[in-house]
């Protein structure tokens, strides 16, 4: 089949390109961390007080003389074999960190893009179908101020208003302080998601519900919705068949699109819940100078962000019907 | 729906066939800008025109292009955008023709063939569209009438499957004439259906239009070929900046075009490659221009003082309408 050809082509091109990205990536991050003012050893150590003599024995182990470049490729060598190295700060595997971590924001994200995928696409369509009334532009004031709302802000607020006066949702982190692992509901952790799942959601909704709004307004005033009318098709039955139809595929394409500010988002989120995700490991990897999984993680997001530009396109290419048939015909 | 439109049929059978199916008397189009800051003005688009169009024939609208031809269209079938000013007399089979039953009967009675590929939604395959919104119960009713359009047009099977892209220029205008087909309305409105065809195709197109007349319907044809009008027309309105300054049998366009009573019209037969080939000067007049007598007064070759003052009433001769106080 010509299809499933042009899907492995498509698939090997998307392979390369996340390659050659890796290494870039992988390169460029290296290096500002090396000529960063990070020092390996004292970070390993913390705040013992150690003889000079032990700590010579610590930086060859480290290998803080040992040539940048030589480094890299030791490095290289290491996580090509699929180890990344032991986190200085939690003292296990950097793999076996990401992984826990990473399932956790998954979570949060996960949530969050559906949510606000759905809502910001029902409010865009709302307010196109009443473009110029007063909802559309209740939905368009809202979407601003959130547009212009911080995040950690918004998390804030969310925070004190539902967690702090009203006692609705517990304060923060992903189980409850003081019970065994075996104990943890499933209730104990949806509660604690929530909230940051919701602060990012309502800061995801206002960029997809302005475009869908716009694509919306845009479909209506088109010759075939004139036509649609003329033909005596009218109301919610018109949007439902020619605007949704015309207006999801791009507004599908930018959510996934979205997966970048996502990832921001939840870093931000999940450091004002205190919520161990991804995120909160990035920012104490950061702060405590954690090279093996700051790195680790850089190449995880990286993949992650790459992963929802790659599926962008992907429905650009083979699901609309038109640029199917113009890749067919060159 | 198929019973709907004998009904109808037989009404309208019951009637004089003397009586216009659409009457349309003083139609006045202008568009509501803002100008500069919030100073509002009104871009007058079409003004006074008047036109008739009987069951069983054929009008033709003529025009040059971007003229408001195809608003005429839009007033006819109220899908005019919300800042339209719309101000006319209409009647549909004798009874007052309003916006609420325009929206009723369009679709139904009133049938529009558009232009272009770009009236089909891009996104959609050609027989759903070709069938409409139907409820569930008559869709397999439907999907076999579109089969039979489509095969009477020699659209094939793998055609009900395509996307708008995949079709051909004569192929969109086959699709475009089954709409009208399926709908079973009595006026068919066909905006400019005929540039960028091939010869073959647009006699083929303009066949479409003259079968839908013979079988009783009212056909508006709204086109800037004049020369496509004049092979199956029964009627021309000519179309002049926003007005029509007369309405001639196509007969009058035989003998030298000597019937023919405006001006304008005499100009534009001159005009024809295979009569004398040539054009007169200057242009219409612009929207925002505003006359104050006749429309052609500025390029007229007849016009005298009477001319400047006032728009000329229409008159009936020789079976014809003209605005023009010169002819009698």
């Amino acid at each position: 089949m010509l299809d499933n050809e042009k899907i492995a082509g498509f698939i090997g091109k998307k392979i390369l390109r996340l390659i050659s990205l890796l290494v870039i990536v992988c390169f460029v991050s290296f290096m500002l961390i090396q000529y960063s003012p990070i020092d390996p050893v004292r970070a390993y150590i913390g705040e013992m007080p150690v003889s000079a003599e032990h700590k010579a024995k610590l930086e060859e182990y480290w290998g803080v003389n040992t040539p940048p470049q030589e480094k890299f490729l030791n490095w290289a060598g290491d996580a090509l074999k699929g180890n990344f190295g032991i986190s200085l700060i939690y003292r296990i595997p950097v793999t076996d960190v990401i992984k826990e971590r990473f399932t956790a924001s998954l979570a949060l994200m996960a949530a969050s893009w559906l949510f606000s995928g759905i809502l910001g696409f029902i409010l865009g369509i709302v307010a196109g179908m009443k473009k110029g009334t007063w909802i559309d532009k209740a939905i368009k004031t809202y979407c601003y101020v959130l547009a212009a709302t911080p995040t950690f802000w918004l998390a804030l607020i969310l925070l004190m208003v539902f967690s702090v006066y009203l006692g609705w949702f517990p304060i923060g982190l992903s189980v409850p302080i003081g019970v065994t692992a075996e104990n943890v509901t499933f209730l104990d952790w949806f509660l604690r998601l929530i909230l940051p799942a919701l602060t990012l959601s309502l800061l995801g909704v206002a960029q997809i519900a302005l475009f869908t709004r716009e694509k919306l307004i845009e479909v209506l005033s088109s010759d075939y919705v004139l036509f649609a009318k003329a033909r005596g098709e009218k109301g919610l039955d018109l949007v439902l068949r020619h605007g949704i139809r015309n207006v999801a595929l791009p507004a599908i394409t930018l959510q996934f699109l979205g997966f970048s500010e996502l990832f921001g988002g939840t870093v931000l989120v999940e450091q004002v819940f205190s919520y161990p995700g991804i995120g909160q490991a990035a920012v104490a990897a950061g702060l405590r100078s954690d090279v093996p999984l700051l790195l680790g993680i850089v190449i995880v997001s990286a993949c992650f962000v790459f992963f929802g530009n790659a599926i962008a396109d992907l429905i650009y290419q083979f699901v609309d019907p038109r640029i199917k048939q113009q890749e067919a015909s060159i | 729906m198929g019973n709907m439109g004998n009904k109808t049929e037989i009404n309208a059978k019951g009637k004089k066939e003397t009586e216009a199916l659409l009457k349309v008397e003083d139609l006045s189009l202008s568009f509501i800008q803002y100008a500069s800051g919030l100073r509002q003005t009104e871009l007058k688009v079409i003004c006074n025109l008047s036109i008739e169009a009987y069951r069983g024939e054929i009008l033709a609208v003529v025009g040059s292009s971007g003229s408001g031809k195809s608003l005429l269209a839009h007033a006819i079938l109220g899908i005019l955008p919300s800042n339209a000013k719309l101000d006319v007399k209409m009647e549909y089979n004798g009874k007052k023709l309003t916006q609420e039953i325009k929206e009723e009967i369009r679709g139904k009675e009133i049938a529009l063939i558009p232009q272009a590929t770009t009236y089909l939604d891009p996104l959609m395959r050609i027989s759903n569209q070709v069938i409409g919104c139907v409820e569930e119960k008559n869709e397999g009713l439907m999907k076999k009438v579109q089969r039979e359009v489509f095969q009477r047009y020699d659209l094939k099977p793998d055609v009900d499957r395509m996307f708008p892209h995949e079709l051909s220029g004569g192929m969109t205008r086959r699709v475009l004439v089954s709409t009208a087909v399926m709908s079973s309305a009595k006026l068919i409105i066909a905006d400019e259906p005929t540039p960028g065809l091939d010869e073959k195709t647009l006699n083929e197109t303009l066949s479409y239009f003259k079968d839908m007349a013979n079988k009783g319907c009212a056909v508006i044809l709204i086109t800037h070929d004049i020369e496509a009008a004049l092979k199956i027309s029964d009627k021309i309105a000519i179309f002049y900046a926003g007005t029509v300054l007369e309405v001639a049998n196509v007969e009058d366009f035989k003998n030298n075009g000597e019937n023919l009573r405006h001006p304008y019209t005499r100009a534009l037969w001159n005009a024809l490659p295979q009569n004398n080939f040539q054009a007169i000067k200057g242009h219409q007049p612009m929207q925002d221009e505003v006359i104050d007598g006749c429309i052609f007064y500025e390029r007229c070759s007849k016009k005298n003082e009477l001319c400047s003052k006032g728009i000329p009433q229409f008159k009936s001769i020789n079976g014809g309408v003209v605005r023009c106080n010169n002819v009698s």
